[in-house]
């Protein structure tokens, strides 16, 4: 091994351009940086939803004791569900509404399923932080539009859970779901 | 500290000139491992092993940290978490295999850097405080080894845990009660499940202090040398970057290879299969031993069979924590002045064909059955152990006549310290 400082080779060579040694440093450094970008990957992906939290991602109710007027509270994805039988009153209420002045323009025939108007399956969570709206049990302040009201904030939501006043941006949000009979409702 | 010929750290952007006036953090690093510490020029890849160890101390922090996130530190379900992050999360086989491998990864590191500390006498003035400092390291990280192998509460966790806490209730008059103090209970449970991981989680830091500590100490005499002759001169040193940072870059890539064989082909290979039985405290598994990086030192728990004033088990409690506490006491033992083993005849032969052999057969003992011949060959092995650093050390370095030394490192080097060429006058390498 010869003596030698690194000022003293970069002069030496500087004559006829690479050295060896530059191509084998950057290619090493080079492989290593991209070794360690890779090991990321595992420590990153570790934080999302595991294999059995995304298990949980499906959830099946039985509405066949469902009564106009009534509604249940059911769990998806560890968060609140609200599915309400709406009566024909508040399915006119809703239908009566000008739909151009809404904050998030939507019928409520887009937000339910052909052939069944009068099931509206809604995310408890309300849209402005998070909270969990009143309305769906029996006796619940449900707003001064006679859906739901979230306390946190005072957001008042429709009959077809629509915001109406107080400051969530958007209306409760209609999860995926489908009906696997004229009783049953599959949600995610 | 440093020699005077080592480089001055100077920033040249306007960004690090700020930096340096108020918290100098890259001068700090540029002196530490960078070109601002100047190393002997001869360092082999023995040298290698500090960094190494340095690597499996952040891998295991960062690892376990993530495993953290997904473990539940509780008798009920502390099993299911850990076949959780096994199935259901995402690279959680991958997460937990480079942890558990990482900590047998991390002993070989240790073992290979104490015994080159052994070898080339890294324990004399001046850098005792080092050695020192080193085996207090030792004795935390495995007791942070220990309780980690007992949080996936299998079987083994279970006895370990148990068999372990039982060596405290050894000690007389206070035992009974320390070892209940300790597991917070009469046998292990949820306290002591919980307690274990609380800790496990600290001590590496802890340990991480005290690295900062055996660093610090290193850089006052500097690092030692293959010949254990001081550096004199400036030829004798080379800067730690590029030459070691690039040296311990290439020993860091032969690591990786073989850690990444165990991670990725044969994960279990250092286990135990028992462990994962779910813990049941009213079984012990037919064959129960510690990891293997503990086996010498169980070896040595198990080779006291026989009261002799003192009962047995107490004799193998006391010897086992002796055979590493007696490390303290080597800067004091051997008082050989020449360091390297290279130069010293009776003492290499003493190494290689008395303590290595010793430490293989312990190795071995330790993970054998408690039946002859397995405990006959402990009690020789323990002899020798203890033979070699109370009697055995103390007496060849009083009686030993070493080999010359070379006059410098250069000279070990290149023959004559005429022939260092530096700064400007070097010759290209490559």
């Amino acid at each position: 091994m010869a003596t030698t400082t690194d000022t003293a080779n970069t002069e030496v060579v500087a004559e006829d351009g690479v050295r060896r040694r530059d191509f084998i440093e950057i290619a090493a450094v080079s492989a290593a940086g991209v070794g360690g970008i890779f090991t990321l990957i595992p420590l990153v992906s570790q934080m999302a939803p595991s294999k059995d939290v995304l298990a949980e991602s499906t959830t099946e109710l039985d509405i066949s004791t469902l009564e106009p007027g009534q509604s249940i509270k059911a769990v998806f994805r560890k968060q609140p569900v609200f599915v309400r039988n709406l009566t024909q009153a508040e399915i006119e209420a809703a239908n009566a509404v000008d739909v151009g002045d809404l904050r998030d323009a939507q019928t409520l025939a887009e937000r339910t399923q052909e052939g069944h108007e009068n099931i509206l399956v809604v995310m408890g969570v309300c849209t402005h932080l998070g909270c969990v709206p009143l309305g769906a049990a029996e006796g619940e302040n449900k707003g001064e539009y006679g859906g739901y009201f979230c306390p946190c904030h005072g957001s008042h939501y429709d009959t077809a859970a629509r915001i109406r006043k107080g400051p969530a941006p958007t209306n409760l949000e209609v999860p995926e779901y489908t009906f696997t009979s004229d009783t049953t409702i599959v949600i995610g | 500290m440093s020699f005077p010929w080592a480089k001055q750290y100077e920033p040249k952007t306007g960004f690090t000139k700020w930096m340096d006036e108020k918290l100098p953090l890259p001068r700090f690093v540029y002196n530490a491992v960078g070109a601002g510490y100047p190393v002997p020029r001869n360092l082999s890849y023995m040298w290698n092993f500090g960094v190494l160890a340095g690597f499996c101390l952040v891998l295991q922090i960062v690892t376990g940290v993530v495993l953290a996130m997904h473990y539940a530190a509780n008798a009920g379900v502390a099993f299911d978490s850990v076949e959780h992050i096994m199935r259901d999360v995402n690279w959680g086989w991958a997460i937990r295999y480079a942890h558990a491998n990482g900590a047998s990864a991390f002993f070989v590191v240790l073992y290979l850097h104490i015994f080159r500390g052994f070898f080339y006498s890294s324990y004399k003035a001046p850098r005792e405080m080092i050695w020192l400092i080193g085996v207090v390291i030792f004795l935390l990280t495995m007791a942070t080894a220990f309780m980690g192998y007992v949080l996936p509460w299998g079987q083994m966790s279970f006895w370990g845990a148990k068999v372990i806490t039982g060596l405290f209730g050894a000690i007389p008059l206070v035992g009974e009660p320390l070892q209940v103090w300790l597991l917070g209970g009469y046998a292990p449970d949820n306290a002591a499940l919980n307690r274990f991981f609380s800790l496990h989680f600290l001590l590496p830091f802890v340990i991480a202090g005290v690295v900062i500590l055996h660093i610090w100490a290193l850089h006052i005499p500097g690092s030692s040398n293959p010949t254990g002759v001081e550096v004199k001169s400036e030829s004798d040193t080379v800067p730690f970057h590029p030459y070691y940072t690039a040296k311990d870059g290439f020993g860091l890539g032969v690591f990786l290879l073989v850690y990444c064989a165990f991670v990725f082909f044969m994960p279990n290979a250092l286990g135990h299969p028992d462990n994962y039985i779910p813990a049941n405290p009213l079984s012990t598994p037919a064959h129960i031993v510690p990891e293997w990086y503990f086996y010498p030192f169980y070896a040595i728990l198990r080779a006291f069979t026989f009261d002799f004033i003192l009962p047995a088990k107490l004799w193998g409690v006391l010897a086992m924590f002796a055979a590493i506490l007696v490390w303290f006491f080597l800067p004091w033992l051997d008082k050989s002045p020449v360091r390297s083993g290279h130069y010293r005849p009776l003492f290499r032969k003493f190494f290689w064909f008395g303590l290595v052999p010793c430490m293989a057969v312990l190795f071995y003992c330790g993970g054998a059955p408690a039946e002859e011949p397995y405990v006959m060959i402990s009690q020789i092995a323990t002899a020798y152990y203890f033979l070699h650093f109370l009697v055995f050390l103390p007496i060849i370095s009083s009686i030993e006549k070493p080999e010359p030394l070379p006059f410098s490192i250069t000279e070990a080097v290149l023959g004559s310290d005429d022939k260092a060429v530096l700064g400007k006058d070097a010759e290209t390498a490559a």
